[in-house]
């Protein structure tokens, strides 16, 4: 009996200014496979289907634990996260593509440096004096914590701005993306954050900020992590209203 | 005046901490990573950072933290860093919580903790079972704002490859490849520190992340840094099973009442939550009454494998034993362990809350780095600091849980204070050096890169890496025989010929990941002899070292540290007291109180 084949189709591109090309892949199946170990394979003997030597796919991986953010490519035209992608729970042949709201790098590969550069832009920290000894942090209700903690689990994979409408570029002042808006939540939630609320939300206010969202809703839906990203941006659309209102009031 | 510079390289928490102590201090940094800081290794540690706050009125204090990480470690650490460790952590975890770590907490607003292994006490501080995403990322933003500032700038995407070293062997910077242009540039620096974390690579298939290599430390071992006790390897208890990636399952779970238990009938094909209480074989809670199913790792894995390999008690159709926490309330599961739970569920599809865990051990730290002084984190080479898992410093033979992260802050802090030192203080900087000392190291940089470019042979990267991790987990990992080991190093010196040999699939010159990794390869072979031949040497068990034929530690003979020497190309085996000055050596056993 001939073995179990898996069929995986990847857009691919030598360089950033390289055209797109497809190649197709016969890989011999295995249980518990994913999607990493696919490209592994491929790197192991790279030929395609048809038999033509090939290279091995450029793509981004790390923790293969779906938590340090690497990986995101589209994966059957869906945004997710290529090393908790089983085999067996996806539809042949697999159709492997970069993300498109971001520069590729090469093939699977892209520069998502725009994320870190907003994270700048909207101060996205807790301002302490110095790492000396200042005694304790500020106590925090339970609650709090919770809300906090799952809002600083995203790992900055850029999912929810691949399927977001209005990120349309990742120039400064092109929309920000829902993971930003939703860490500046997480930063004025904590009591020394909240401090400095106001120059998050300010930063916000600009172009590219929380009012280019139009509410498609296609982030929530898409974050691996599932972050209550539209909660956030609820949230921090509301602290903008009242930061503008206030701004309004006193002159 | 002379404007010192300073080089970080790698940035977890060890390379973060650095940089934001060198930042404070007014010295520019510069900060290299293979990958963007944000998705470090450091993201995968999981259950927690252990400080004896004693925040549940059990009188722990930081001399019983000092003595557990000692007395854990088998007494092969030197001893007075270690004690400085551990009263430095009360301050850490404040200035972490000072940051913004969204630690659980009490009903009280404060911190809790919970018990992780070889210890009695709630010692652990965590947030969630991510605690090392959450360090990394408060970290990641005080260095972000750093950098916003001014004082850092990054170089994410770029590999260290050698470095530089002047005609005094001084370090004068490094050479490093850009990963996308696959440029070879060289970097001036007074001081290094390097924080390049693990070598789980090195044996194929471990819970460490896909950068973890052990390249740079091997490289710098190549240059005359000294590597000690490279022999002392951590296989994790817990993980799950898988191709690509052994992924780990916290010993937090035990920490929060899971338990490890196979059925007492071999061959038992039964559901296990059908399996009745009187036929469960809770093994470590019966083997060690005291310490149960929180024994330090090294002992935890020898069970499990014994109850697999010698008792043929596994379970049905794969080496595996159940984790079982679905006795636990599944509120209390969500709030304290969700992240690593949704893992066992995406990548098995099974509700660990419903079912138990099928898990098993795998390599998963290692004790051993670079060798550093007793003081501050410098190296043999002057110039090069190191900090976090790529030294050797802090965990003698095995190292505690939640101890990692510890370190990891402390040796970094240490190392960034003591760089920034070092250099103020030099009589001539990095700019005093003749360019000829940096372009002869790119030259020679960009010499090995067109040679395995352009080589014609016969041998592909990935099979010789197959090869070698299937040589290392088999005969170097938790059971050690001589002539095992034997086997091993000649298979490893087969590889390093064959890899002269091999034949790379993408000759391209842009972002050429298959170049990237054949000189990581490279690299992993060196150190994985010197792990290699460091445990042939050493004939005694001490922690995670164990060879049944020396089952018992030798302190007549063997209280010293291995530290292993690169002379002419070849590996060199020397040896230095422990400093004991603290605690006196006694016997470790854990199935009664110590």
């Amino acid at each position: 009996m001939a073995e179990k084949q898996v069929i995986v189709k990847i857009k691919r591109q030598v360089s950033p200014q390289g055209a797109p090309y497809w190649e197709e892949f016969a890989l011999t199946w295995r249980p518990a496979m994913n999607v990493i170990i696919c490209l592994r394979d491929i790197a192991e003997n790279p030929v395609t289907r048809d038999g033509k030597k090939s290279t091995p796919v450029a793509y981004d991986s790390n923790c293969l634990e779906e938590v340090c953010g690497s990986c995101a490519m589209l994966i059957n035209g869906k945004a997710r996260m290529a090393c908790s992608a089983l085999v067996d729970k996806l539809e042949q042949p697999i159709r492997l593509e970069p993300m498109s709201k971001f520069p590729v790098l090469r093939d699977l590969a892209v520069d998502r440096q725009f994320m870190f550069e907003s994270l700048k832009r909207v101060k996205a920290w807790i301002p302490i004096d110095g790492t000396y000894d200042l005694g304790e942090g500020p106590r925090v209700a339970p609650e709090t914590q919770e809300k906090a903690y799952k809002l600083s689990t995203c790992i900055s994979c850029g999912s929810c701005l691949e399927v977001c409408p209005q990120v349309t570029g990742t120039s400064a002042g092109d929309f920000v993306g829902a993971a930003i808006i939703s860490q500046v939540r997480l930063f004025n939630m904590h009591p020394t954050g909240a401090m400095h609320a106001h120059e998050r939300i300010g930063a916000l206010m600009q172009p590219g900020g929380v009012q280019d969202c139009a509410n498609a809703q296609n982030c929530v839906a898409a974050c691996p992590k599932n972050i209550p990203l539209t909660e956030s941006i609820a949230e921090v659309n509301r602290q903008a209203w009242k930061q503008a209102m206030l701004g309004w009031l006193i002159g | 005046m002379r404007r010192p510079k300073i080089i970080v390289v790698g940035g977890g928490l060890a390379g973060l901490m650095a940089t934001i102590r060198v930042a404070e201090s007014g010295v520019p940094v510069d900060l290299f990573s293979i990958v963007p800081v944000k998705r470090s290794h450091s993201v995968c540690a999981q259950g927690g950072i252990n400080a004896a706050k004693n925040q549940k009125g059990e009188g722990d204090t930081t001399a019983k933290h000092f003595d557990d990480t000692i007395y854990g470690g088998d007494f092969l650490a030197n001893q007075p860093l270690v004690k400085r460790m551990c009263e430095a952590a009360p301050g850490i975890i404040d200035l972490l919580d000072r940051m913004g770590v969204m630690f659980n907490r009490t009903p009280e607003g404060l911190l809790d903790y919970r018990r992780f292994g070889g210890t009695l006490y709630h010692r652990t501080a965590f947030a969630g079972a991510t605690t090392g995403q959450q360090l990394l990322y408060a970290l990641d933003e005080q260095v972000r704002r750093h950098e916003s500032e001014g004082k850092v700038k990054k170089y994410e995407g770029f590999t260290f490859l050698s470095a530089v070293r002047d005609g005094a062997g001084m370090c004068r910077g490094i050479c490093a490849m850009d990963l996308r242009t696959m440029e070879v540039k060289t970097f001036a620096a007074d001081a290094v520190i390097f924080c390049t974390g693990g070598i789980g690579a090195i044996f194929g298939r471990s819970t460490n992340s896909v950068v973890c290599t052990g390249s740079a430390q091997s490289a710098l071992f190549q240059q005359g840094v000294d590597y000690a006790n490279g022999e002392f390897i951590q296989v994790h208890p817990t993980a799950i099973p898988g191709e690509d990636k052994l992924r780990l399952m916290s010993e937090s779970a035990r920490g929060e009442g899971g338990r490890v238990w196979v059925p007492k009938k071999a061959g038992d094909t039964r559901p296990a939550k059908s399996i009745p209480e009187n036929e469960r074989f809770y093994f470590l809670e019966e083997w060690y009454p005291k310490y149960g199913n929180l024994v330090p790792r090294d002992i935890a894995t020898r069970a499990i494998h014994r109850i697999v390999y010698q008792e043929k008690l596994g379970l049905v159709g794969q080496a595996a034993v159940y984790l079982d926490v679905s006795h636990i309330p599944r509120e209390t599961l969500d709030r304290k362990l969700e992240g690593i739970l949704e893992i066992y569920e995406k990548f098995l599809g099974v509700d660990p809350r419903e079912e138990p865990m099928k898990v098993f051990p795998a390599m998963h730290y290692t004790m051993g780095g670079m060798w550093v002084n007793a003081d501050d984190q410098a190296t043999t080479v002057p110039g090069i600091y190191a900090a976090g898992e790529c030294e050797y410093q802090y965990h003698g033979a095995n190292r505690l849980g939640a101890n990692s992260l510890v370190s990891c802050i402390f040796g970094g802090g240490l190392a960034g204070t003591a760089a920034s030192r070092y250099a103020k203080n030099l009589e001539m900087g990095t700019d005093g050096v003749d360019s000829s000392v940096f372009d002869r190291e790119r030259q020679r940089q960009e010499a090995l890169n067109q040679a395995l470019i352009s080589q014609d042979g016969d041998e592909n990267i990935m099979a010789i890496w197959r090869e070698l991790g299937e040589t290392m987990t088999e005969h170097v990992t938790v059971t050690r025989i001589n002539k095992n080991l034997e086997i091993a190093y000649n298979k490893l010196l087969e590889l390093d010929q064959r890899f002269r040999k091999v034949n790379l699939s993408d000759r391209s010159k842009w972002s050429n990941q298959t170049l990237n990794f054949a000189r990581e390869l490279g690299n992993m072979l060196v150190l994985a002899r010197v792990i290699t031949i460091g445990a042939h040497a050493r004939n005694e068990s001490r922690g995670a070292h164990y060879k049944p034929d020396f089952p018992d530690r030798d302190d007549a003979n063997w209280l010293k540290t291995t530290r292993a020497k690169w002379v002419n190309g070849e590996i060199q085996l020397n040896y230095e007291a422990v400093d004991i000055s603290q605690i006196t050596p006694r016997p470790r056993r854990y199935d009664a109180a110590k």
